[in-house]
């Protein structure tokens, strides 16, 4: 242990704890800017690059910036005197001056680091005037890259090589021209980017952010010839309600739907009322290959979950010899589209083109996903937009609704109902647990004796189980971030040692509940944690959490579909994967 | 993602060279070296191939290439020319003998004539000071440059 003295206050911590951690600890705030950390996912980035966290060190000549320096016996440690505070506020100008500063119209205002320190320090004036560094824009599907306003935090870099191991973004150049960037500055949507969007959800300013499709949305709704209907995914109801100001963890799902409705979308479903549609399909799969693995039949094994659009882009970009292990399922937004446009629109008498679907998404990769050509028919996308959770509150509060003091009201029917199964697919380990109480009931013919299963449940990176459905012992795993999904990939590549039948896989941490079209967490893991925990308690508070309980599910596959896996269901609900991966060709 | 073409005798070499060092990750600016070495400078698709056996994402080995000004992605011509900007040739005009070099090959610092002949880079003291300003062309070395001997120097290399 080291005793130390910060702002006149005795403190003592395990050697090798840094000034700003031991700060943090104690309940002193040091402002910082690049500095980034997760807690508890192995996450942190701290370059020492921006300087932001100066702090006095009794007897040190100069400033030390608290993210990279040690705290040592006896240390004097002031973080917020006048000389400390000049040098700090000096540093920002610095940053600032080299920055558009067109917080008006930046999509990042409200939300951006560096405006709030900005205002903390009471900056009105940028003393220093220099050269701007300008990049040409990029966009993907979901990312939108304005590197003018890159502070060069390298929390990106970090989030995209480190913690997804995707290795889209580098810091390239050096001294002014320095910044993140793809390999030979080309357009990230031409390298191993697969838009999870977790440099947009780490960026601290507004040089990633997301596509925004709300103006899509306002036009459609504008447009009176078109039925507009939205489904919202199970993660966005527990995350939503902290944009207004509500704590963490907060359930909104009755409000939302009020103020979708409010909004005017002329019908309210649920994503939710689709993943339980999943899990028929998907548990179904998953019982077919088991059954030809047992009657020896050479098949893909183990299987591997197909909801996360980031996660099957990583895959086709770098596991192309595994892609017969993805279900085949499509995942919840689009089994939604495909059965909105052909069920639903025939039942109330709307042609296929004056329907759109709007799905709301704690995810950047989904909007990618909705332009996959193999969910178009003839040109039109089975789901039109995607927006973000993000893009949602921005939409309600266009529209000047309290969210707070809305009505709780229930999702339209037919395709709003869902079961505590679909809830929790939300988080790490859900869609696992979701598939395991559907399937084992459909194999063995027995209810569950217990339905939780803690065992796939938490924020570790990788969980593992072993289920017996009656005799059979059925191994599963789950892994979130794409760091842990390459190492079991890599591990099923070599022979599959464990044994696994069963891998789910989300690319965020924590899965859909982290997000990058969440609100933003700022480093909070505990927002995450306790997104997580309204999760488990809206799947508990549910009176029906199987999902091939769900009476909808029940009456769809009898009116229309037939059986899960059966012709129909394989036409409008099952996809096929293509190789993305990079070619070496032999030239001449 | 992107297809990388490379002639066969090309990729053996870079897949030598990172076997030469063991194709570890942390011996990428070796691999660069010696790759440079071979080709002269280090157009995209080589990066590809080098990132690829070794097994690390091409941003990385771009980001690497970009910070040190040694690393080139621009070919260099059949007769590299170097010219001294290093304190004593600096005092002594050599910027006058290099504009004089711009003027005359229409190119600027870092690029190569349009038929390959000469590429221009400067650099920072070759230790024959005694000499300054001082200009090398492919191994050779030219003393005590003036602008108005650029002409003649460039002649040698002209047939």
């Amino acid at each position: 242990m080291v005793k130390l003295t910060i702002d006149n206050r005795p403190i003592e911590v395990e050697a090798g704890t840094t000034i700003l951690k031991a700060a943090r600890q104690n309940g002193i705030d040091i402002p910082t800017l690049c500095y980034f950390e997760l807690a508890g996912m192995n996450f942190e980035n701290k370059p020492g690059g921006c300087r932001v966290c100066v702090v006095e060190v009794e007897g040190r000549r100069n400033l030390a910036p608290a993210c990279v320096t040690e705290c040592m016996e006896g240390m004097v440690v002031h973080t917020h005197n006048a000389r400390v505070i000049n040098a700090r506020k000096t540093v920002v100008e610095l940053i600032l001056s080299d920055h558009p500063n067109d917080c008006l119209q930046c999509a990042k205002s409200g939300d951006c680091e560096l405006q709030a320190l900005a205002t903390k320090l009471g900056i009105r004036e940028i003393p220093f005037k220099g050269e701007q560094s300008t990049y040409r824009k990029d966009t993907t599907k979901s990312v939108y890259r304005d590197m003018d306003k890159c502070v060069m935090c390298r929390r990106c870099e970090t989030m995209c090589n480190q913690i997804q191991s995707v290795g889209a973004l580098s810091a390239i150049n050096r001294g002014f021209p320095a910044v993140v960037s793809p390999a030979f500055e080309s357009d990230l949507g031409t390298t191993s980017c697969v838009n999870c969007g977790q440099c947009v959800q780490v960026c601290p300013v507004g040089a990633l952010t997301l596509v925004d499709n709300v103006s899509d949305v306002m036009k459609a709704l504008a447009d009176p010839t078109k039925t507009v209907v939205v489904q919202t995914a199970p993660a966005v109801r527990v995350a939503l309600g902290e944009e207004f100001g509500m704590e963490p963890g907060t359930i909104v799902t009755g409000k939302m739907a009020a103020a979708l409705r409010r909004i005017g979308f002329d019908y309210v479903f649920d994503t939710d009322w689709s993943a339980d549609l999943t899990i028929m399909e998907e548990g179904t799969e998953l019982l077919h290959r088991v059954a030809k693995v047992l009657n020896g039949e050479k098949v893909a094994m183990p299987q591997f979950t197909s909801c996360c659009p980031a996660w099957i882009m990583f895959m086709e970009k770098n596991f192309p010899d595994l892609l017969d292990n993805l279900s085949t399922a499509k995942s919840p937004q689009q089994m939604f589209g495909p059965v909105a446009k052909n069920f639903f629109a025939k039942k109330i008498g709307v042609k296929r083109e004056d329907m759109v679907v709007v799905s709301v998404m704690p995810c950047l990769a989904k909007k990618s996903e909705v332009a996959r050509e193999e969910f178009k028919v003839n040109g039109d996308p089975d789901v039109n937009f995607s927006i973000s959770t993000r893009e949602l509150a921005h939409l309600i509060k266009q529209f000047n609704i309290d969210l707070s003091q809305l009505p709780e009201e229930d999702f339209d029917s037919p395709l709003g109902e869902s079961t505590g199964a679909a809830v929790i697919f939300g988080a790490t380990g859900g869609v696992m647990e979701a598939a395991l109480r559907t399937a084992y009931e459909v194999h063995t013919k027995k209810t569950l004796p217990r339905i939780d299963f803690e065992e796939v449940r938490g924020l570790d990176g990788v969980k593992t189980a072993t289920v017996d459905f009656d005799g059979l012992p059925v191994k599963v795993a789950v892994c979130h971030t794409l760091s842990n999904a390459r190492a079991m990939m890599e591990e099923v590549r070599n022979g599959n040692p464990r044994g696994f039948h069963f891998i789910e896989v989300m690319a965020c941490p924590g899965g859909c509940i982290g997000g990058a079209g969440q609100p933003y967490h700022h480093g909070n893991s505990d927002i995450i944690r306790k997104r997580m925990e309204a999760t488990y308690r809206e799947d508990a508070g549910k009176p029906i959490r199987k999902s091939h309980e769900n009476p909808d599910i029940i009456a769809i596959y009898k009116e229309y579909y037939g059986e899960p896996c059966g012709h129909l269901s394989h036409e409008q609900l099952h996809t096929h994967y293509i190789d993305r991966s990079t070619k070496v060709e032999i030239e001449g | 993602m992107a297809t990388i073409k490379l002639s066969e005798c090309n990729m053996k070499v870079i897949k030598e060279i990172c076997e030469s060092f063991g194709n570890k990750e942390g011996e990428l600016i070796n691999v660069l070296h010696k790759t440079q070495g071979h080709f002269g400078y280090l157009p995209a698709e080589v990066q590809e191939y080098v990132a690829e056996c070794l097994h690390i994402p091409v941003a990385k080995v771009y980001g690497v290439v970009s910070f040190y000004s040694f690393f080139t992605m621009t070919p260099k011509g059949e007769h590299p020319i170097n010219v001294c900007l290093g304190t004593a040739c600096y005092v002594r005009g050599a910027e006058k003998v290099l504009d004089a070099l711009k003027n005359e090959l229409k190119i600027e610092v870092g690029q190569v004539t349009p038929d390959g002949k000469f590429s221009l880079n400067c650099l920072r003291c070759v230790g024959a000071c005694g000499l300054a300003p001082v200009m090398s062309i492919g191994g050779k070395t030219y003393g005590r440059m003036t602008p108005e001997k650029v002409k003649e120097v460039l002649a040698e290399y002209n047939n």
